[in-house]
């Protein structure tokens, strides 16, 4: 049985590394993005048509964190996409559920895309669908399904959200 | 000048000259909706399997009208405007779902799944007060109808009783490729859509323009999975309007047609550590690894490897454009296929390594063209004409969508 402080102790937990994630894309630190996976992780951007329909499609689709090593890899080496930055604002994760040390959570996010000409724009609202687990050196994302409001992407998705 | 007069002096130099206005004037969008929307094309609607059983119905759009796809009790597949016969409300207002008639929310009029007027609320007045005069003929208010076909998979709709029969208006070699890529039954995988700020022919004369493909898209050549010098080549149909271009692997090929022009492509450092996202299997069996296919005005059916999808391109202004992506499974594929398809669909897509430029490139042309609507775009790869070519460093079907444009358009 879980203690009251046991309790504090995970929604800090899960706070904190959503709002490192969030940090470490939004200050363009990409390299180390994957780092937040373990190594057979699954990361999907879905959205909620898809998600409730049971549509398996990822806008992105990785199931290893080597693929979102070459994700970021291919973005910073081949492709071409003007310059763009995003700013996340993400609410307090929530526990949905925590079994025999994994944590099952979900946080609501807003997505803003800021263009090179200043032009600032809610580019994605959605909700993280997380399962979470202890490492030895603190916790990282073993499952991280981005479930998008709007099935519409405007231009293009190049920074993983 | 108004829609229905719009005229056009194109520039003498014909096919490989593109005047900007094109893509900017608002007079020749609105009569775009006229001559081709409306005129003699099939406009793909939806795939046959959204529509799986009686009642269902999918929402669409042909050009910028509004379009109602259903399958009705006797299994047969219709379309109509989604706009009711009494004062023109949008009908549908999901974007999918199963019903047995369709009711206007603003007078309650219903509708059968066939798109004949069924009932008018009121009709004989109440308390035998007002009430709609006897001369009213149900039968002369159904909605208004397209004609559908229904093509590997694919349900397209015309509003033009002159257009040919489906095989004929792709002609042989076209219809051919589609059937080599669709089979069936098909399962949908997803889909989504990618909101374009640009005109829709920019995007539509992307996907055709096979010069482009290995010099704005790097993933390929950064990661040294493919060539522009492999075989492959670009088929164009009589029109000019639908094309195919595909190549075939060839494993043994160096990069040297790149190095040797020194274009940034050529970069031998970088490697995948998950190489199994192109883990791919030939299941069609005749080794093309790559086959894009356009039918004018607005579909892609796309075969990247075992990545398979269309594409539907739909006007939504003169500078807006929504493209509507449908990832595509069938039913006898295993799980390891569908892992397969989804991994591979990384390659397109919104944030696909091999089209996620194709999103942003049309609005650096609308962009820079912006102000000069009196300049023109060259378009001389390959030639002036428009017919098939074994190479793909060419523009030719480029200049056969424009062949086909000008054809319909009257320019
Ligand atoms: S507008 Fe549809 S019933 Fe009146
Ligand atoms: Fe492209």
């Amino acid at each position: 049985m879980s203690s009251a402080h046991d309790l504090l102790e995970q929604r800090l937990t899960a706070n904190e590394l959503q709002a490192n994630y969030a940090a470490c894309i939004d200050e363009d630190r990409l390299e180390q993005w994957p780092d937040f996976f373990v190594d057979d992780c699954t990361y999907r951007i879905t959205h909620v048509r898809d998600f409730q329909a049971g549509r398996p499609m990822g806008v992105i689709y990785a199931t290893s964190k080597a693929m979102l090593r070459d994700r970021i890899t291919s973005l910073r080496q081949a492709n071409i996409y003007e310059k763009q930055r995003y700013r996340h604002v993400v609410s307090p994760t929530r526990i949905i559920s925590q079994e025999s040390g994994t944590l099952k959570t979900t946080t609501s996010f807003l997505l803003i895309r800021i263009m090179e000409t200043g032009d600032t724009t809610i580019f994605m609202s959605g909700v993280y669908h997380d399962v979470l687990i202890p490492q030895d050196d603190g916790w990282a994302f073993k499952e991280k399904i981005v479930v998008a409001d709007s099935a519409a992407i405007n231009t293009l998705l190049a920074i993983p959200v | 000048m108004t829609a229905n007069d719009a005229t056009f002096k194109w520039p003498d130099e014909g096919l490989t000259r593109i005047p900007y206005s094109v893509y900017q004037d608002a007079d020749v969008y609105a009569a775009e909706q006229a001559r081709i929307y409306r005129g003699p094309v099939w406009n793909f609607l939806c795939l046959t399997c959204e529509l799986p059983n009686p009642g269902d119905y999918r929402v669409t759009q042909v050009g910028e009208t509004p379009v109602i796809v259903t399958r009705d009790n006797d299994h047969g597949l219709n379309a109509f405007v989604n706009r009711c016969a009494h004062r023109g409300a949008l009908l549908c207002l999901d974007q999918c779902g199963n019903t047995d008639a369709i009711t206007c929310v603003y007078h309650a009029w219903r509708y059968t799944l066939k798109g004949e007027l069924a009932s008018v609320s009121f009709h004989r007045g109440v308390n035998r007060k007002g009430g709609m005069p006897n001369s009213f003929d149900k039968s002369k208010h159904g909605l208004e109808t397209l004609r559908v076909t229904e093509f590997c998979g694919l349900i397209f709709g015309t509003f033009d009783p002159e257009t040919p029969d489906i095989e004929d208006y792709l002609g042989p070699e076209i219809a051919t490729r589609i059937k080599r890529v669709l089979k069936r039954p098909q399962t949908l995988l997803g889909e989504n859509t990618q909101i374009l700020d640009n005109n829709w022919k920019l995007y539509f004369e992307n996907v055709k323009d096979s010069y482009h493909a290995s010099l704005l898209h790097l993933f390929f050549t950064t990661f040294r999975i493919n060539r522009l010098g492999q075989k492959g080549g670009v088929v164009v149909d009589e029109s000019g309007g639908h094309h195919a271009s595909y190549s075939i692997m060839d494993k043994n090929l160096d990069n040297s047609s790149y190095t040797d022009q020194n274009i940034r492509s050529a970069d031998d450092g970088v490697q995948l550590t998950d190489p199994s996202m192109l883990d791919s299997v030939d299941e069609i069996g005749d080794g093309v690894t790559l086959q894009i296919l356009t039918v004018f005005p607005g579909l892609v059916v796309q075969q990247i490897q075992n990545a398979i999808a269309v594409r539907q391109v739909v006007p939504t202004g003169v500078e807006k454009t929504l493209l509507n992506w449908r990832y595509i499974g069938f039913a006898d594929d295993d799980a390891d296929m569908t892992e397969r398809r989804l991994k591979q669909a990384n390659l397109v897509g919104p944030a696909g390594y091999v089209s996620l430029e194709d999103g942003a490139v049309g609005g650096f042309v609308q962009r820079g063209i912006a102000g000069s609507s009196d300049a023109v775009g060259v378009v001389e790869m390959g030639g002036d004409g428009f017919e098939s070519q074994d190479f793909r460093a060419t523009e030719t079907s480029v200049r056969g969508m424009w062949r086909r444009y000008r054809d319909l358009m009257g320019f």
